[in-house]
Formats: structure tokens, C-alpha cells, sequence
């Protein structure tokens, strides 16, 4: 089909480069699995769940606090910035005049690319103080989720707008011209028709923010309890990771990696359940 | 800026004439033998026949969707780039066409191809030559600049456009893209010319300009033009190809003079198909 | 906007309130977040901030090695995933069908590794290029990082515009027997450059307000790194250890946190503003 030899070596070097973009996740997985091995080799999986606490230095290895604070703030941060971030949402597309939604999305997609480590930072300085009047220690489960429902709510504020305005608006006319209102329109046409770009976008939005992980270092105390309340302090996951890389070494190392390898495989659970409620989500 | 109605040099056509493709005495240039096409899984022509004599204006008229351009795709092999299977023979100068050692880059120099929307690249008039010309192995600025000029002159444009040569081509009127379009063809110095529509999308006044220059045109290169546009065929064909749909895929009705066609067609199909234009 | 028929009824003015709340709270949100940073950055900040090193463990002086660092980090970065984004966009777009299962794998493929969390992304480099590779903690191997993380943002984007220039224009270049080599470089490409030039800001936004990943893989250390295979500190990094390490680092956290906001702002407009000129472009 291509009679050029210069064509032929173009189709190879295209093919080659195109492989190494797909080889690259071969080998994080590779490299992750391979770090991970030695930990599993040497004890027990239900040990994750069942040791007395954990203290890898003294072969315990009890990740369950751990797991527990991740999916608690994540929740809690999903909790709080989904409804938030649809009505902002349906602010902008329906209720708003355009001198405000003209600043406000622009505001929102200059928020969404802030660095996490800002919020963090901002976390430290005003929240946990703030909290810390009302309730020793400051540093907490609710500072975790508060911080990180900032950080999650402006990209579900973008996709949601995304998902509203995508309504075709044969649909809305068809609804004006049999009288119905604006509150009932919204109810029962175009949200009906924007659930499935909704829920992708929020499903993997709950998939990013359970794998931050310098916000939440910052403002959750890194104990590891699993906590009372919520103005308890927390240790997620991917805290964890990242304070004691630093000095872990051998099987310690390697249960690190494990707990590495167990949020790549809930974000990829999650990935996948977005896929298949809307084929064509973008992920950014 | 008249177009003649009846090319002149028709002769009169017996009445007894019955249409058989290749039963004219003439040279022919490019040959059709038994050709099938498929696209992914669906049949678009069977076993399909057609001459295409050479500077002669040879049409091809039919229906929307019968697999005019389809045809037309296939004898540059552009129907390469999507998904099809063919069978049988295209021969041009002795060679089968569709053979898998045949020069894409030769066929497309011998054999060129005008589109139905004029797409001039985005770029200036100068650079639409002289990529496809330096791709052909024309290196020489200044052999470019000639071939260029010559092109632009054959179209009728170099008037119009010589003092803007390293402007955009594609700021100019829908008309002048066609033009451009084929003088981009033309200084590949090709033998026949394939037109698919070209004037469908063009206003009246530039339509006329453009069938009056593919009439000029006829002198040095065979042109094979598909259109729907009958009042086209009837004035500037010298041949009419008749595709039709029929039994799920295009097929060959009837291909004869262009007198023939419209006045005595053979067959029902082609006749209820002209009738419009008859007097 | 849509412009939807207003209705008098009790819901519809329930939803108006929530909504409002909402971006107004987000507005109040950014507006704080602005006026915090600003105020206490800038009393941080005089000229001699950009080209002084860091001085009492950055309580003092200035944050120049870190925005060598970073630049360096960024262009390295840029150098390793343009080539390999670039290739492999342009055989995804003009080599492969959307429908068929190869497209649909390297697709997924890549959505999975922009799923990936980021310290998880910093474990995968620390275990590949930091030893494995034998790279150590370097400016290089954050780079690699980085590109591995940015690689699917970057093919995604560029595919997306090549597969938006109409059929027509590759069929006439056949048609003139031009090359694939010359139809991709001389005529797709051009056409498609805003489309890369927007893709290629977009890596650099995300790029630089990545921290996790670089923790583990690029360094700690605060001086000016001597080549890239040296180790160095990125600003994100810097803004972290200030917060968590540093005590009475605030205000140059602040300062540093201002700095980031506002490069990130600056290429935030860029991007509008190239988005723009393409939305135009394609109108006409």
C-alpha cells in the first residue's frame, strides 16, 4: 500500500513509539508487582486486616486503619463536593446571567489546575487552626475531607457543566413548547439524560481523590488509629506511602509498594465502571 | 461565455443502434474489465465493464449511492485507504491497475483525480504546486514556477492570480479552487483527468466556466467526469456511462454516444431516467 | 445559557437558593484563597526572591535553585514525552480505525496510566529509573516520571485534532500521490499545530503542580542541581517541606505558593486564549 521505502520506515518508527506509550503501563505494573512480591511471599494476605497494629519494623503489618481513613475521607469529600459542584453547576447553566458564569467557570478551571500542595498548605495554616478551637488536635478527618473536597470540587463543577450542556436542545424545546418550567425541565429532562455523564465524571473523580496524597498528609495528623469521630486524626494510604518511603527498607519497602499496587487496583475498578457507563468519558 | 450544446464533431447515430460497451472504434485509454468492489462487507458494484476512450469526455450519470465515485476511487486505488476488496482488471498503457506491484506515485501522476469540494491546502498557491511536484521529483525552482504558471494559464487563471501567488489558497472564490484544483492536477502533466462532481459545488456563473474549460481540456488529456447533473452530461459529454441501483449494488445499464443516450436510450431505465431532458 | 421558562413554584426557587449558594460559595472560596496567598505572599517577596538561593532551610533568601529546577524538570520532561506523544498520536489517527480493538486497547491503556495515583506513579519511578535503571535521585528521573504521567493527556490531545481535519484533505493528497511522510509533516501536522501547541500547555499546567510523583524520584535536596543528573527540588516540593518540615516556614511558603499560583495562571491564559483562536478558526 505504501510504495516508499520512506514511508515504510515512517510506519515502523510511528509503530515503535506507539509502543512504548502502551509498554509504559506494562511495566508500572511490572515494577510495582515485582517490589510488591516479597511481602506477600512472607506472610499472609488476611494479615493486612488481622495484625495488631502496624509496626513493620517489628513484623506487623496491619493496613486496615489505613484503608479505612482513605475511603472515609474520600467519601466524605464526594459527599460534600457532588451536590456542590451540580448545583454550581446548574447555577451556571440555568440560572445565572452571563456576566456571572462568564467569571465563575473561568474561576473554576483556574481553581482546577491549583496544585494540591496549595490547598494543603492552606489546609495547615487556616483550617486546622480553626478547627483545632473547636476540638483538639485540629488535625483531622474533617480538615482531610474538607481540604480535599476543594481540591475535587472544581473538576466536578467543569464535568458536570460539560455533562449539562450537552443535553441536545431538541430535548428542551420539546419540553418549552409543552409548558413546562424551568425547575421541571431541569428535573425531569435534562437530568435524567445527564446522569450518566454525571456519575462517570464524579466515579472517577472519587478515583482521583482517593489517591491524593500530599493534602491529605498535611492535614490529617498521620496517626494510624482508626478513628472515633471526626475531629480525630487519620492516616490515609497514600500518606502512609509517602511518609515512610523514606526510611523503609526490605519487606516494609515492599509493603509499601503492596499498598501502592491495592489503590492502582481500586482506580482501575474504578476506571473501568466509568468506561462502561459512558464509553467516550475524556479522563484528564 | 457560451457553452455549446451538441459537441460538433458528433456524427449522426443510426436507428438501429444497439449499445454494447466497447463496440465503438476508438482507442481506448482506460479499460474496466469485470470489476467488483466491496467495503467492508457490502457489495457497491459487480462484475462491472466499462472503455473509457481516450480525449474523449466520458460521463458517468446514475442516481446518488449507486457507486459512481466509488468507481472513480477505484482507479486511483484510493479506494486502498478504506477497507475494500477488489476484483478484476483496470488496464491502462498494458498494465493491470489493480496489480500489488503497480507505482501508486506513477498511477497518480498518469492519472489525476478533481473531487467534488475543492481543497486547496492551507497554504500559499505556490506551495500546492510545489509539493506535489517536488514529490514527483520536480526539484528545480524554477521548473516548478513554469509548470506552475502553464497549469494556472491552461484554467485561465494566471491572470487572475499571478500577482498573489505566496497568498493562501484557500481565500479564494469557490470557482478559483476548482480551477486551482485542477491546474494542481494538470502540472503533474497527467493523460487522463478524473473528475468526480466538480461542479456540484459551485454557483452557476463558475460552473459554466469550469464545464467550458473540462471541454477545452479534452484536446490532451481523457477525462472521465461522474455527475448527477444531467443538463451537464447532455451538454458537454461525449459518452454516457448509466449506473443504476439495482438487486442491492450498482450496476452498468448502458453506455453509448452521448446521442444515443439521451435521444434513443435502449433500455426502460435509462429512458425514464433522461426523460426530463428530451424535448 | 439556556434561557428556560421561570415558574413561580416553591421547587424552582428551592433549587435557584441551593444553586446560588453554591457559586457564590465558590466564588467566596477563590476569593479568599487569592487574598490569603497574595497578601501573605507578596510581603515575602522582593526581587532577590527569584535569584537567591535558599537561606535557613528556606526561612530566608530565595527560591532560585528550585525554579531551575523546575524549568529543567519541565523541559526534560517536554523533550522525552513530545516525540513519543507526537508518533504515536499521528499512528493512532492516521494508521488505526477508531472502531477496531487495537485503537480501543491503546486507548484504555492510557486512561488506566492517567488513572494512576501519583505517589504510586513516584513508587513506579523510584523502583524503575531511580534503581533500576540506576538513574538515582536526578532531575532525570523525575523527568521520566513526569513524561510517563503526562504521555496520555498528550496523545489524547493531539490525536483528538488530527482526527478533526476532514477526510477530503488526506484523499486529495493521495490523489496527487504525495507520501505519507509528506501528507503527515507538510500538510496534517501544520493544520493540527494549535491543536499540539494547546496539548503541549496543558502537559506543562499539569506538569508543574505535580508533587507526589517527584518526591521519591527527582530529590529533596535545595541547591542548584549541576546537570540533570543531579538531584534537585521542585517549587511544589519546596512549598511542602516549608509547610511540614519547616517551622516558621509559613511566609515563605506563601511566597512560593504565590509564585506557583501565578505561573500557573499565566499559562491557564495562554491556554484560553489559544482555545480560543482554534474555536474561531473552525467556525468559519
Amino acid at each position: 500500500m505504501f510504495p516508499l521505502n520512506k514511508d515504510k520506515i515512517l510506519l515502523i518508527v510511528l509503530r515503535i513509539m506507539a509502543g512504548i506509550s502502551v509498554l509504559s503501563l506494562l511495566f508500572i505494573l511490572f515494577y510495582l508487582v515485582k517490589e510488591a512480591l516479597p511481602i506477600l511471599q512472607s506472610i499472609s494476605s488476611h494479615r493486612f486486616f488481622t495484625d495488631e497494629s502496624w509496626h513493620p519494623t517489628s513484623g506487623s503489618y496491619l493496613l486496615l486503619p489505613m484503608i479505612i481513613g482513605s475511603i472515609l475521607i474520600m467519601l466524605g469529600a464526594m459527599i460534600v463536593s457532588a451536590p456542590l459542584g451540580i448545583l454550581t453547576a446548574i447555577l451556571s447553566q440555568f440560572y445565572a446571567p452571563p456576566w456571572f458564569t462568564k467569571p465563575l467557570n473561568r474561576t473554576v478551571e483556574i481553581l482546577s489546575g491549583i496544585p494540591s500542595v496549595i490547598y494543603g498548605f492552606l489546609g495547615i495554616v487556616t483550617i486546622v487552626p480553626l478547627l483545632a478551637e473547636f476540638q483538639a488536635p485540629g488535625t483531622s478527618v474533617l480538615a482531610g475531607v474538607i481540604v480535599l473536597s476543594f481540591i475535587v470540587l472544581p473538576n466536578i463543577v467543569l464535568i458536570s457543566n460539560n455533562a449539562l450542556s450537552q443535553i441536545e436542545q431538541v430535548h428542551i424545546h420539546n419540553a418549552m413548547s409543552l409548558g413546562l418550567s424551568r425547575y421541571a425541565i431541569i428535573r425531569h429532562v435534562i437530568l435524567p439524560q445527564a446522569k450518566p455523564g454525571l456519575f462517570t465524571g464524579i466515579v472517577l473523580q472519587s478515583g482521583r481523590a482517593i489517591g491524593e496524597t500530599l493534602a491529605v498528609l498535611m492535614v490529617c495528623g498521620n496517626v494510624v488509629q482508626i478513628p472515633g469521630s471526626i475531629f480525630e486524626p487519620v492516616r490515609t494510604l497514600t500518606s502512609n506511602i509517602a511518609l515512610e518511603m523514606a526510611y523503609a527498607m526490605n519487606d516494609h519497602r515492599s509493603a509499601l509498594f503492596l499498598s501502592g499496587l491495592m489503590l492502582m487496583v481500586v482506580v482501575l475498578v474504578v476506571i473501568l465502571i466509568a468506561e462502561k457507563f459512558s464509553p467516550q468519558a475524556n479522563i484528564q | 461565455m457560451k457553452v455549446t450544446s451538441k459537441p460538433a464533431h458528433l456524427k449522426s447515430v443510426p436507428d438501429d443502434y444497439h449499445a454494447a460497451p466497447g463496440t465503438h472504434q476508438l482507442p481506448t485509454h482506460i479499460s474496466i474489465e469485470n470489476l467488483s468492489l466491496k467495503i467492508d462487507t457490502q457489495i457497491i458494484f459487480d462484475k462491472l465493464s466499462l472503455p473509457i476512450y481516450e480525449n474523449r469526455i466520458n460521463t458517468l450519470i446514475g442516481p446518488s449511492g449507486c457507486g459512481k465515485s466509488s468507481l472513480l476511487n477505484c482507479i486511483t486505488r484510493l479506494s486502498d485507504y478504506n477497507n475494500s476488496s477488489l476484483e478484476g482488471k483496470i488496464i491502462l498503457d498494458n498494465n493491470d491497475l489493480l496489480h500489488k506491484k503497480t507505482d501508486l506515485i506513477k498511477l497518480r501522476r498518469k492519472v489525476g483525480m478533481i473531487f467534488q469540494k475543492p481543497v486547496p491546502f492551507p497554504m500559499s498557491i505556490r506551495k500546492n504546486f510545489a509539493l506535489p511536484l517536488k514529490e514527483h521529483g520536480v526539484r528545480n525552482t524554477y521548473d516548478i514556477e513554469q509548470k506552475m504558471e502553464n497549469a494556472l494559464r491552461a484554467v485561465g487563471l494566471w491572470k487572475e492570480i499571478s500577482n498573489r501567488i505566496d497568498t493562501r489558497a484557500d481565500k479564494l472564490s469557490g470557482g478559483q479552487q476548482q480551477r486551482l484544483c485542477i491546474a494542481r492536477v494538470l502540472a503533474l502533466e497527467p493523460k487522463a483527468i478524473l473528475m468526480d462532481e466538480p461542479c456540484s459545488s459551485l454557483d452557476p456563473m463558475a460552473t459554466a466556466i469550469v464545464e467550458e474549460l473540462i471541454v477545452g481540456l479534452k484536446e490532451k488529456y481523457t477525462i472521465f467526469l461522474v455527475t448527477h447533473n444531467l443538463a451537464q452530461a447532455k451538454r458537454i459529454a461525449d459518452f454516457v456511462a448509466f449506473m443504476w441501483y439495482h438487486d442491492g449494488h450498482g450496476r452498468l445499464i448502458e453506455h453509448n454516444h452521448a446521442d444515443v443516450i439521451f435521444e434513443k436510450p435502449s433500455n426502460p431505465i435509462t429512458a425514464a431516467y433522461v426523460q426530463g431532458l428530451t424535448e | 445559557m439556556n434561557a428556560l421558562p421561570t415558574n413561580n413554584n416553591l421547587a424552582d426557587t428551592l433549587l435557584k437558593i441551593a444553586s446560588w449558594a453554591s457559586g457564590i460559595f465558590i466564588v467566596l472560596f477563590f476569593g479568599y484563597l487569592l487574598f490569603d496567598i497574595t497578601v501573605n505572599g507578596f510581603s515575602r517577596i522582593d526581587f532577590s526572591f527569584f535569584y537567591e538561593s535558599p537561606v535557613n532551610a528556606g526561612r530566608q533568601g530565595g527560591i532560585a535553585p528550585m525554579l531551575i529546577s523546575t524549568l529543567l524538570i519541565l523541559i526534560l520532561c517536554l523533550c522525552i514525552s513530545l516525540p513519543i506523544g507526537i508518533a504515536s498520536a499521528i499512528y493512532l489517527a492516521e494508521y488505526t480505525n477508531e472502531k477496531q480493538w487495537f485503537s480501543r486497547f491503546i486507548r484504555r491503556c492510557l486512561n488506566i496510566i492517567s488513572g494512576v495515583p501519583s505517589i504510586v506513579m513516584g513508587l513506579f519511578g523510584y523502583a524503575f529509573f531511580v534503581i533500576a535503571l540506576k538513574l538515582g535521585f536526578s532531575l532525570l528521573s523525575g523527568a521520566l516520571t513526569l513524561a510517563a504521567m503526562v504521555l496520555p493527556l498528550l496523545i489524547r490531545s493531539i490525536e483528538d485534532s488530527l482526527r478533526a481535519i476532514p477526510q477530503s484533505y488526506r484523499l486529495n493528497a493521495h490523489a496527487l500521490g504525495l507520501s505519507q511522510w509528506r501528507m503527515i509533516f507538510q500538510i496534517l501536522l501544520p493544520m493540527a499545530s494549535q491543536g499540539i501547541l494547546l496539548a503541549v500547555i496543558l502537559s506543562i499546567g499539569r506538569a508543574m503542580a505535580e508533587t507526589a510523583a517527584l518526591l521519591y524520584t527527582s530529590g529533596y535536596v535545595m541547591r542548584t542541581p549541576d546537570s540533570i543528573m543531579d538531584s534537585g527540588r521542585s517549587l511544589s516540593v519546596h512549598i511542602f517541606d516549608l509547610s511540614m518540615n519547616v517551622p516558621g516556614g509559613e511566609p515563605s511558603a506563601y511566597a512560593s505558593a504565590l509564585t506557583l499560583i501565578v505561573l500557573l495562571l499565566i499559562i491557564n491564559t495562554i491556554t484560553a486564549y489559544i482555545s480560543r483562536i482554534i474555536k474561531n478558526r473552525s467556525i468559519k
